[in-house]
């Protein structure tokens, strides 16, 4: 397996106005390459609440788009800090450090982590002062 | 049914009108990561939240429409952004609940 196409987006702390472009960016091209709208549609999903998670709670980051030559779809998050303290805590629904700012713009539904663990088919994440990075791998489910 | 005969039949307000979508459901929520978590594609949205990001939200989910209710306004970069995305943008000054009643009555 090797890897035949990677692009890495910037994410930028605070950046309310952009959220959601890189999800559509990786959702229009992922179509262009004849992905599944299934497929394309988890994949969309995860990189929205990864960016989301990026503005309202880290230093801004990466997301790097790959994709394999057996079809596998790969994303790799990697913020900036400050990182998680209680991942576990973190990945339970409902369960939310988000801002009252934030709030009031409906984020911080405690739904992110979740979200993103349920619609990757593969999901890890490690986390430390210097940054947090989820790894999630995709792949048609069929 | 269309967006287009949904409008007719409800009498809810253009703010803007998108793609004619067809609609298959209604959805109602305002933290946006349980709508992007439990929404579905073809589903027309109701909200109270008018900022930028449900635009992104809509497009991710594939709604056929956003129905803001309760009075709430779009600014206008909102507008725009929904007219860059083709996505039709609809207003009920109705609260949440008689905005669905409204849609089911319909027959959405």
């Amino acid at each position: 397996m090797s890897v035949i196409y990677e692009k890495i987006y910037n994410v930028e702390r605070d950046d309310y106005a952009n959220a959601g472009l890189v999800s559509s960016l990786i959702k229009q091209s992922l179509r262009t390459i004849g992905i599944s709208p299934a497929v394309s549609r988890r994949v969309a999903v995860a990189v929205y609440e990864a960016e989301i998670n990026m503005i309202i709670h880290a230093y801004g980051g990466t997301i790097t788009l790959q994709i394999s030559d057996d079809g596998m779809i790969r994303l790799i998050a990697k913020d900036k800090g400050p990182g998680i303290p209680d991942i576990e805590k973190a990945l339970t629904p409902g369960f939310s450090t988000a801002s009252k700012k934030a709030m009031e713009l409906g984020f911080g539904a405690g739904m992110g982590l979740p979200n993103i663990k349920r619609n990757a088919d593969e999901f890890s994440i490690e986390s430390s002062p210097a940054g947090t990075t989820l790894d999630l791998k995709f792949q048609e489910r069929e | 049914m269309k967006v287009t005969e949904m409008i007719e039949k409800t009498g809810f307000k253009t703010v803007y009108l998108g793609e004619d979508r067809e609609v298959a459901g209604v959805y109602c929520g305002d933290l946006l990561s349980w709508v992007m978590g439990k929404g579905q594609p073809e589903q027309a949205w109701i909200t109270v939240q008018s900022h930028l990001n449900v635009i992104a939200v809509a497009v991710l989910r594939e709604f056929s429409c956003i129905v803001l209710a309760e009075q709430a306004e779009f600014p206008e970069e909102v507008i725009e952004r929904a007219k860059n995305e083709g996505l039709t943008l609809l207003y009920s000054d109705l609260p949440v609940y008689e905005t669905a009643v409204r849609l089911y009555e319909a027959g959405v």
